[in-house]
């Protein structure tokens, strides 16, 4: 496949990581070529590998990480042999690297125009003057308005859209003919996503740039790629055109992969999960507990006088961004404007929206973590205020239970599992001993599909979509009536994704559970919920039934949302 | 920004209150002055006559504000045992143990600094596991210990350095330098690295972490994905993230090395206001104590006000009041 100007040529490259229990193979026998002008999407799940082939190009795989077979050859020269120097001179000035996270990339006590003129003269032999046009000319071709000014600016004064735009700067400073992104826009919001992946798209065009895309996101891939490499479990399972991949995939883990990304167009009763495992990793299907019996069903009717498990009406919250002495100094953001809606029993009520728009807040303030300006939250019928210790606030609050987005940081570390699931019952006294809280824990890992086992374990020993199943397990030790889900799955890998929200569904449908279901993943939201309300800037922009709102739209925002969906 | 400073200001000026109070307690609870300034003759009208001239008879509340006004004005009022004006006593003494203060700071601050981020880059090499492993003598050994050890050592057995004592002094004005001549600096140098081995171990361990932190951020990655220099890495991007968890130790432990001065200067016997307040402690000198207490309780507050400053300028994100 190599000819005379192929840009990138990895040939049989495969990775260890030694490690006490033996040697993990990262990456085997892996074969990619790039041409100058093309981008090339490398896809597959976490602990895929694909990172990995990202740093060991430009030699900056973690330790204890090795090459240990194969060669890399980037525009016909050996990337293995050259030295620590000569390959620092490589990195920056001939390939390039754009990290995920733009609020990390960055570092924060350096300004903007700092870094891109030391990186500049560490490339370019220019002078100080030069280095700095060139800065700017970088910023505005990155599409950075008012460079001259953005460039006394810290990281922290840019949005993330706009970071990432400036380690794309960054990363374009020695003019390097290869650019390596890794998961470039999972941080960032669709719309943002789109306009970044334009201009990775566009910066590959105009300066004929090989760009090598690594994610996890099929709609990414659909979107930005000429060829794809779909990696699974440190090899390559396919590669080809990005039509034939996403239209005629070989290779069943792909086609599985694909069916696994939620349809935009329709609404399918469960997710597809990805199905195709080699090996041993079936231990899912735990023994489930008998609902009907058990003591996690015995509320399981209670339902609210009115039919409506909760509502909140004209909630407004607000918070103080610069705090001053005189309040008209005072520079506030209206997190919550007149928010006003209501779930009815047993419905699934999506709320969705951009990073920044609000949605979390309002979940907050449902369960109390916030205390609304102005506004009232009815619970099960109740008027509450969550922030109070009376009696009808703690029923209320047992009633209303939270997952969280970040299965790492929701999960106290210092506690077993069994002591994390066990806490509400304890502090809701709900069991009459200490062996009976024990069970029911059991009985609930079993059920969320962990197996009784994990109880006496730590959280660190569990991967990503293990921990959102202890954080379920959780939050139904309460035995709550309302679910509020904040970004369940955003954190996880789509096959992952797939069966938590297949789990949440069947413990919805057999508990009778409400949910709050709030998520910036629009198919995801059409799959879940039964209706749907758009938030933007701490306002709702429009409410209705979940399909009447993806077939037909009404307000302006809803309509930009659902045109920037990635399609495929 | 200047409602920050305003803030921290007034905070200081709360401390400074209180501690003020404390000070102003002693002498009501450490003995009774009288009977610590007359001898065993002194008749029952001498006794009563001491009393009302210094004021003693007077209500508390009376007492105490004209204790404040005079201490804002610098007067503690004249020692017991010495009958001089401690200001005055406190000003002699205060170059000494100010000097020792400095040079053990700047031992503490280079060593530390120094070491900690060749210990942070380098972990696993045999020099950063030995630096890593004396490192832990600094902290564990109490300061007293450790200056006889180093009296032994260098004055004793070697006869390199003098054992105690500020010798080779030059006046310059009120202020009294041992900065200017040989035998000056011969005699700060052993207390004054018996002063910051504590301090020195805190800062090295410090940098130490933050540095094993920082070059985990994602930003150190990132600045090696573009190819820059180890020295631009370690010594611009990573330190200057180290330094702002940094600075507030620091600043706690210069408050620190002048209070714990007090032991070093006593083993050293050096003529510092640390050796003056371990004396006043012996004969219940009372104004000397308060005046001592108000002055290290000083010096802590404007420390910390200059940290806090410092944050601002090392930290744009406080500085913008930002996130």
């Amino acid at each position: 496949m190599a000819t005379e100007n192929t840009l990138l040529d990895v040939a049989n490259l495969s990775i260890q990581f030694p490690t006490r229990r033996g040697i993990i193979d990262a990456a085997r026998d892996i074969n990619i070529n790039l041409q100058p002008g093309e981008v090339l999407g490398l896809v597959g799940e976490s602990g895929a590998g694909k990172s990995t082939i990202g740093n060991a190009i430009v030699n900056l795989l973690e330790k204890p990480g090795r090459i240990s077979n194969g060669s890399i050859k980037f525009q016909g020269q050996e990337l293995r042999e050259l030295d620590d120097d000569a390959m620092r001179k490589v990195r920056g000035d001939r390939i390039g690297m754009i990290f995920q996270d733009p609020q990390t990339s960055l570092n924060p006590l350096l300004r903007i125009g700092e870094q891109l003129t030391e990186t500049i003269k560490k490339s370019l032999a220019v002078s100080d003057k030069e280095a700095h046009e060139r800065a700017l000319d970088l910023l505005v071709a990155v599409g950075i308005t008012q460079p001259e000014a953005r460039l006394k600016a810290y990281p922290h004064q840019f949005s993330g859209g706009m970071r990432q735009r400036v380690v794309i700067a960054l990363a374009l400073a020695g003019e390097p003919e290869l650019i390596i992104a890794d998961e470039p826009t999972t941080a960032l919001d669709v719309s943002i996503q789109a306009q970044i992946l334009d201009l990775i798209k566009d910066l590959c065009k105009t300066r004929n740039l090989g760009v090598i895309i690594v994610t996890h996101d099929i709609g990414v891939i659909a979107n930005i790629a000429d060829r794809v490499a779909v990696m699974y479990r440190g090899a390559i399972v396919e590669t080809g055109p990005v039509n034939q991949i996403l239209n005629s995939p070989q290779h069943p883990y792909t086609t599985s992969l694909i069916a696994a990304v939620p349809p935009t167009d329709r609404k399918l009763h469960r997710f597809n999960s990805v199905d195709y495992i080699d090996g041993s990793d079936s231990s899912n299907e735990a023994k489930r507990i008998d609902v009907s019996t058990h003591w996690l069903g015995e509320q399981n009717d209670l339902k609210s006088p009115d039919g409506v498990a909760v509502s909140v009406n004209n909630l407004k919250l607000s918070f103080v961004l610069q705090n001053a002495i005189f309040k008209r100094n005072r520079k506030t953001l209206q997190a919550v404007d007149d928010v006003s809606f209501s779930i009815a029993d047993g419905e699934t009520f999506g709320l969705v929206g951009e990073s920044g728009s609000g949605k979390s807040t309002v979940a907050r303030l449902i369960v109390g973590l916030h205390k609304p300006q102005s506004g009232q939250i009815r619970v099960m019928g109740n008027e509450v205020e969550l922030h109070k210790q009376d009696e009808k606030s703690l029923a209320a609050r047992r009633a209303l239970q939270m997952i969280f987005q970040d299965p790492y940081s929701s999960l106290n570390g210092r506690l077993k599992v069994l002591d994390i699931v066990a806490e509400p019952i304890r502090f809701f006294k709900m069991a009459s001993s200490e062996k009976q809280t024990r069970s029911i824990v059991q009985d609930l890992l079993d059920h969320v599909g962990l197996g009784a086992a994990a109880a006496m374990r730590y959280p660190h020993e569990f991967s990503g979509g293990q921990r959102q199943r202890i954080s379920i397990a959780r939050a139904l030790a309460s035995r709550p009536r309302i679910l509020i889900c904040d970004e369940p799955t955003s954190a996880l890998d789509v096959s992952i994704q797939a069966q938590i929200l297949n789990l949440l569904k069947d413990l919805q449908e057999e508990l009778g559970l409400t949910m709050l279901f709030i998520s910036h993943d629009l198919p995801v939201v059409r799959q879940m919920c039964d209706k749907v309300a758009v938030m933007r800037s701490g306002a709702i922009c429009e409410i209705a039934e979940t399909e009447t709102l993806f077939e037909s739209p009404q307000h302006e925002y809803t309509k930009h949302l659902l045109e920037l969906m990635p399609k495929m | 920004m200047l409602s920050h400073i305003l803030r921290r200001i007034a905070q200081s000026i709360l401390v400074m209150a209180a501690v003020s109070l404390i000070s102003f307690s002693l002498f009501n609870f450490v003995g009774d002055p009288v009977n610590n300034m007359v001898g065993q003759e002194a008749t029952r009208e001498d006794r009563v006559r001491i009393r009302q001239e210094l004021g003693l008879d007077d209500p508390i509340f009376t007492q105490y504000t004209r204790f404040l006004g005079n201490a804002i004005q610098g007067d503690f009022g004249l020692s017991y045992r010495i009958k001089r004006p401690v200001s005055l006593l406190i000003k002699e003494r205060l170059p000494a143990t100010l000097e020792l203060v400095f040079v053990s700071a700047v031992i503490a601050l280079v060593v530390g600094i120094g070491a900690g981020v060749y210990t942070g880059i380098k972990r696993n090499g045999w020099l950063s596991k030995s630096i890593l492993s004396t490192s832990l003598v600094g902290v564990s050994l109490p300061t007293f210990i450790i200056g006889i050890g180093l009296i032994y050592l260098f004055a004793v057995t070697l006869r390199w350095l003098p054992s105690s004592g500020r010798a080779g002094v030059v006046e310059i004005g009120w202020w009294k330098t041992s900065f200017l001549t040989v035998d000056g600096w011969r005699s700060i140098i052993l207390p004054a690295i018996t002063l910051s081995l504590f301090q020195l171990t805190m800062i090295l361990r410090l940098v130490r972490a933050e540095m094993l932190e920082v070059m985990q951020a994602d930003y150190i990655k990132f600045a090696r994905a573009r190819g820059l220099s180890e020295r631009s890495i370690n010594f611009v991007h990573a330190l200057k993230n180290t330094l702002v968890p940094v600075i507030t130790i620091i600043g706690l432990n210069i408050g620190g090395l002048i209070a714990f001065s007090v032991i070093t200067e006593t083993v050293f016997q050096w003529p510092g206001t640390g050796l003056m307040f371990i004396q006043a402690v012996d004969f219940a000198d009372v104004p000397i104590m308060a005046a001592y207490l108000c002055f290290v309780a000083l010096v802590f507050v404007l420390v910390n006000l200059v940290v806090d400053l410092l944050y601002v300028v090392i930290d744009p994100r406080i500085r913008m009041g930002g996130r």
